[in-house]
């Protein structure tokens, strides 16, 4: 009798496995279907492309959509743009979120509770599209690389994270021993605070990071000047919007079309190519962070 | 265990009422960090709390020379023509039913993929799983929806051409006001499910794995114990990514319907907040495209306060 209850419980367990592990492949192969399509589409002679004789190995391997968009200028323009904005913004936004997150971690800190309430208020109120632009506009943001990096200096929610790390995982009595022995509060970051806190530095560079990286939409309203446009703008234009553009006007209109629609594939490729690069070797920090950050501060 | 005494006295000398002056002493005593905080706060007062000030202009008819304060006050004007005008319910409805159907649909599959990346028994296999489920969210929006054009092509797409070889006629799938919200939706899944999928998955981690041996010794099947241990245990976890999600009801994944709207899928695509940005930002109409995105906050100001309420009642859990 428990015999036959054990083998049924197992069978049981079968089916169950069965139907988990079948679930899970088909979710891979959802998720890496158009990844793959994209990356051979990209490889394949355009023709084939067009034809929709790609449908998941390249055929005809073909590198000129390649050749094509290196003599881009606007491509290359777009990217040196967006390394400058990726590179100067993700200093801003650590440099400001690590001044704002380290007092509001101190639990000396009088009136912190009131700080926070101010800073955690804007996470579920602002005052919206319009009068955001309208304030860059006065300052005379616009059409600088500064719209782009000083409204977006600090997101709340990576705050939070990295104030709930000062306080979670760095030991108290350090920095109390730290105060006895007469140590300044900026040397205290700067020293201690900081050099143990490398973990939660790399997460924040990578958030703070793949986000002026993909960001395209204060680009659009901020920015009118084409040679400060970001590579998503650039891209926008090339996908969206005026795809022949882009091709090198020396081919005959016929190939025209055809490496406009093989261009398209290129572009994306490079565009995402530092991120899916940086990718496996960052991904445990990007776990990480949102583990932390899911810690109620 | 002494610094630990030390700092139940500093905290229970804050609280005794006659000593302001320790207070301040110790106010003076951490003057640097304040110090340190004074470029952030300033930031938050300039770029979050002066924002909140200009909303006044949705009250007002904003006159560029006159500046805000200058400007003259027309009370609810704004809001009436907005009320008023044809597009206000297809606006509305657009909003409310993108996010209504993403909230119903989206919200539970990546509770369901945590789930599945928890109940595979091989660790290789569930870190495949994760990782690969992870990629697209790093993909910026321009792409996505760049991926999507090519994909769903009519001429050269897979998609289509699966269909052409099944007998089918190809489908204008972005040109084509029924087919927007599916695609819109879908695409969003394909790309947040695993990101979304981690909270949930830490939180799993943390269930106390003798609940499930106990369960087992019951004889509960694994389905069973999925339904009664896995899920009852990250329950205050969803609650809170439910309240967070409905506090932003309104204004889920405007940037992606910006690029995924044309004039040929407009009556299903056109949303308050791509409406703010074409007509103020565009038009340049301020006063009427403030009021609007107002109207748009203070609906997810409401369903926020609504919701945490509910959930405490309810729950136990909320955000305060």
């Amino acid at each position: 009798m428990s015999n036959q209850a054990s083998i049924s419980r197992s069978s049981d367990e079968k089916i169950f496995d069965a139907v988990i592990y079948t679930i899970a492949t088909l979710i891979i192969l959802i998720v890496l279907y158009p990844l793959i399509f994209v990356v051979s589409a990209s490889f394949s002679d355009p023709a084939k492309v067009l034809n929709g004789e790609v449908w998941l190995l390249p055929k005809n391997i073909s590198f000129d959509a390649y050749t094509n968009i290196l003599h881009n200028g606007k491509i290359w323009n777009g990217y040196t743009n967006t390394i400058i904005y990726t590179v100067v913004g993700t200093i801003v936004n650590i440099i400001m979120t690590v001044l704002a997150a380290y007092p509001l971690s101190r639990p000396d800190l009088p009136g912190r509770k009131v700080l926070m309430v101010i800073i955690t208020l804007t996470m579920f109120f602002g005052g919206g599209l319009i009068p955001s632009y309208l304030l860059v506009k006065n300052l005379g943001l616009l059409d600088t690389m500064w719209a782009l990096i000083i409204p977006g200096a600090i997101a709340t929610y990576n705050l939070i994270v990295m104030r709930t790390y000062f306080q979670t995982s760095i030991p108290w009595e350090l920095q109390e021993a730290a105060h006895i022995d007469g140590c300044s509060n900026w040397r205290l970051l700067l020293n201690i605070i900081l050099p143990l806190s490398k973990p939660i530095l790399a997460v924040m560079v990578l958030f703070y990071a793949v986000g002026h990286w993909n960001s395209y939409f204060n680009s659009l309203i901020y920015i009118r000047n084409e040679a400060r446009y970001p590579l998503q703008l650039v891209l926008r234009e090339i996908l969206l919007i005026s795809q022949s553009e882009a091709v090198d006007a020396n081919v005959g209109l016929e190939n025209k079309v055809l490496l406009a629609e093989s261009i398209k594939y290129a572009v994306i490729m490079i565009s995402s190519l530092p991120i899916l690069i940086m990718y496996p070797f960052v991904q445990r920090h990007f776990v990480k962070g949102v583990m932390i950050g899911s810690i109620k501060g | 265990m002494k610094s630990t005494q030390v700092r139940t006295n500093a905290a229970l000398s804050r609280k005794i009422p006659g000593q302001r002056g320790r207070v301040w002493r110790q106010m003076v005593k951490r003057s640097d960090l304040y110090l340190m905080l004074l470029l952030p706060i300033a930031w938050y007062l300039i770029f979050h709390y002066g924002p909140m000030y200009g909303l006044q202009i949705a009250f007002k008819n904003f006159n560029p020379a006159k500046g805000i304060i200058g400007s003259s006050w027309v009370g609810f004007d704004h809001f009436v023509r907005f009320f008023e005008s044809f597009y206000f319910w297809r606006l509305l409805w657009n909003t409310l039913a993108i996010n209504l159907f993403s909230l119903l649909i989206a919200f539970p599959i990546s509770i369901l993929l945590a789930l599945i990346v928890n109940e595979i028994r091989s660790k290789t296999f569930s870190k495949i799983l994760q990782n690969i489920t992870f990629i697209p969210h790093f993909i910026s929006v321009v792409v996505i929806v760049g991926i999507l054009n090519v994909f769903l092509s009519p001429t050269t797409g897979p998609i289509n051409s699966l269909i052409e070889a099944l007998g089918g006629s190809p489908i204008r799938f972005l040109e084509e006001a029924g087919w927007f919200k599916t695609i819109f939706i879908g695409s969003n899944i394909w790309q947040n499910m695993g990101w979304q999928s981690i909270i949930y998955i830490a939180a799993l981690s943390g269930v106390n794995p003798q609940l499930y041996e106990a369960a087992k010794m019951d004889g509960a099947s694994r389905l069973r114990r999925v339904w009664h241990i896995s899920l009852p245990g990250i329950i205050p976890v969803i609650v809170i990514m439910l309240i967070l999600d409905i506090g932003h009801f309104m204004d889920i994944g405007f940037e992606k319907i910006l690029l995924m709207q044309n004039n040929l899928n407009i009556e299903s695509s056109d949303v308050i907040s791509t409406f703010v940005y074409t007509t103020g930002i565009l038009k340049g109409e301020y006063s009427y495209t403030a009021a609007i995105g107002l109207f748009n906050s203070a609906i997810n100001l409401v369903l926020l306060l609504l919701v945490n309420r509910f959930a405490r009642k309810v729950s136990e859990t909320s955000l305060w």
